[in-house]
């Protein structure tokens, strides 16, 4: 699989109230709060962002509270994956549980500038940069991760195979 | 080799015959829990897989606390919504109305949560129960609908992070003093996907409801579990309340850490942490003039008697500043039970501050005290990033009962000693 997308770039501990403000949390309607993706950093990204598009941040990225809502709206939002330099432990599962694909990668979150053009091969974590010609190599994905996300998240996986 | 607490919990919950660090393995779950925001998405990921019940009707516990008693018509749905799952699945551990309070304050007081547990919660505070001595650590809705479906979760080994706490702590230096110290000095990434094991002399001398605070806020360190050593004190706590066994996990002497750091709470001042990171802290005498709009005692953090008890003692007599709005939210019924029976509720009312219900509430910008543009707050809760407590221009910073009472008091940021001396 790839994925492809322009990069919008954010900066070290984007947290989950960043994400989605609590006060959008009585809901859990994707089309609800995709609309308020980013909002307290960026109030035009959910109407900036195309399908396919990729969110570059720095260190941490999801720290904060455990809410799944987080993941759930940048993946309504149409962004295709997110990379980082390291993500906060519980959004870093959620991703997986929920079929985002994340990956890790300093190297990159570093290098790459908002607008630049990805494409991501999931497989491999081969990461190009169109516009600049670079080339970067994502931190590999666990095999269990990777059965989670080609059977399309965690409950996915369980239905599949009938264990965790 | 030696083992530390949490690679001999996660090794007596797991089929897998060896693990190191970095693996990822299954582990049998203890107790599950998630609340009114997490537990929704849970349950319908768990009724799209059709099973006929949950893995275990004792070890899953609903608790109704972040927008309730429901501020609005979609939390009000919400919070139906569990409470039918709640009824029709025969859920026991089920905390609705006047039997709910603030999840991390209830499950310990409920004996729910036991030493040597592996336990999960669709809330990152889980990390709360390592104040116990167990492995706790805060997943997301699907974790805990895997949870129901199977008794199980995967978890990625971890490495542990020591931490030593030498010397006696100043009288109004607490357990939330000491965590944001350290969150401070290795700030909200310095322990990412890591165990912080917390010991010495002056954690040995601190209460359970202490060593909840510090384990509590583990999590803002970017740690997957925050576990302080059980021992007597903790035994006294649990004992009365346990409905099941439970063993007290030590560290091997020569178990491995990543690192080992000492701290000496001689030196450690009040700790304020300013907008809009739990790790911007400071020691209170470098604070400086910091007028306040509010001031919010409660939460998972702080909230338990204890941390009444430290407020109580401050506002005593004294009148709350004219215009700053004091909200003192009890965590649990049973502590607001005992700060009535104590004459506690009296003291405040009579400094001027308001009483809530135990909910969450303006902990995470939800209801019950929420932040106007430009307005300060100063809160005993865990977070303060942008728009935790309301407007995104408002501000949070965070100290323990202690500071907190004393400036609800003065109008600005204060130390104790201004008021008791
Ligand atoms: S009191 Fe605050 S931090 Fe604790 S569970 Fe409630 S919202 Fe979360």
């Amino acid at each position: 699989m790839i994925l492809k997308g322009r990069v919008f770039k954010f900066g070290d501990d984007i947290d989950t109230d960043a994400i989605i403000p609590a006060r959008y949390l009585s809901t859990s309607d994707p089309f609800v709060l995709k609309k308020h993706c980013m909002e307290d950093i960026d109030s035009t990204f959910s109407s900036k962002v195309a399908p396919g598009d990729i969110i570059v941040a720095g260190k941490n990225f999801g720290c904060g509270s455990s809410r799944e809502h987080a993941p759930i709206a940048i993946k309504a939002a149409g962004v295709s994956c997110v990379i980082a330099s390291s993500f906060a432990r519980i959004f870093f599962r959620n991703s997986f549980n929920m079929g985002l694909a994340i990956f890790e990668s300093d190297e990159l979150a570093s290098q790459v500038r908002e607008g630049d053009i990805l494409e991501v091969e999931v497989a491999t974590g081969v990461i190009k940069d169109l516009v600049t010609g670079k080339a970067f190599k994502a931190r590999g994905i666990p095999q269990f991760m990777q059965e989670l996300i080609a059977d399309g998240g965690l409950i996915e996986h369980i239905k599949k195979r009938g264990r965790l | 080799m030696g083992m530390t607490i949490a690679e001999k919990i996660l090794k007596s919950h797991t089929t897998a015959k060896e693990f190191k660090s970095g693996d990822i393995i299954k582990v049998d779950i203890d107790i599950a829990l998630a609340n009114d925001i997490t537990a929704p998405i849970a349950i319908k990921a768990f009724r799209s897989c059709s099973q006929k019940g949950v893995f275990d009707l004792d070890r899953i516990v609903l608790v109704l606390d972040h927008f309730t008693p429901n501020k609005d018509i979609a939390s009000a749905e919400q919070c139906k919504f569990v409470r039918d799952f709640a009824k029709e699945y025969h859920i026991g551990n089920f905390f609705d109305a006047g039997e709910a309070g603030v999840e991390h304050a209830l499950l310990p007081e409920e004996g729910l949560t036991l030493p040597g547990d592996l336990i999960i919660g669709a809330d990152s505070h889980t990390c709360t129960y390592g104040g116990l001595g167990a492995f706790a650590t805060g997943v997301g809705s699907t974790d805990f609908a895997a949870a129901m479906l199977t008794g199980q979760a995967w978890l990625k080994v971890p490495e542990s992070m020591k931490f030593i706490f030498k010397g006696k702590p100043g009288r109004w230096v607490g357990g939330k003093d000491l965590i944001l110290y350290l969150i401070g000095d290795i700030g909200v990434d310095g322990a990412l996907y890591k165990v912080l094991e917390i010991e010495g002399p002056a954690i040995s001398a601190l209460d359970l409801s202490n060593r909840l605070t510090m384990a509590n806020m583990a999590i803002e360190a970017g740690a997957k579990a925050g576990i302080i050593a059980p021992d007597a004190v903790t035994d006294a706590y649990i004992k009365p309340r346990a409905r099941r066994d439970y063993t007290m996990y030590k560290s091997d002497h020569d178990a491995t850490y990543v690192s080992i750091k000492e701290y000496d709470c001689e030196v450690i001042e009040p700790q304020v942490a300013f907008p809009h990171l739990p790790e911007n802290t400071r020691g209170i005498s470098e604070v400086g003039e910091i007028t306040l709009d509010q001031v919010v005692i409660g939460s998972c953090t702080n909230g338990r008697i204890e941390d009444l008890r430290v407020a109580a003692s401050i506002m005593k007599g004294n009148k709350v500043a004219k215009g700053l709005r004091c909200i003192i939210l009890p965590a649990t019924p049973r502590v607001f039970k005992m700060a009535e029976a104590e004459g506690l509720i009296k003291i405040f009312l009579e400094a001027g501050s308001i009483i809530g219900p135990p909910t969450c509430g303006p902990c995470l910008g939800g209801h019950m005290g929420i932040l106007a543009q430009g307005e300060r707050a100063l809160a005993t809760t865990n977070r303060n990033f942008v728009g935790r407590m309301g407007h995104p221009k408002s501000e949070v910073y965070l100290s323990g009962p202690a500071i907190a009472a004393a400036s609800a008091i003065t109008g600005k940021i204060s130390s104790p000693q201004e008021i008791i001396v």
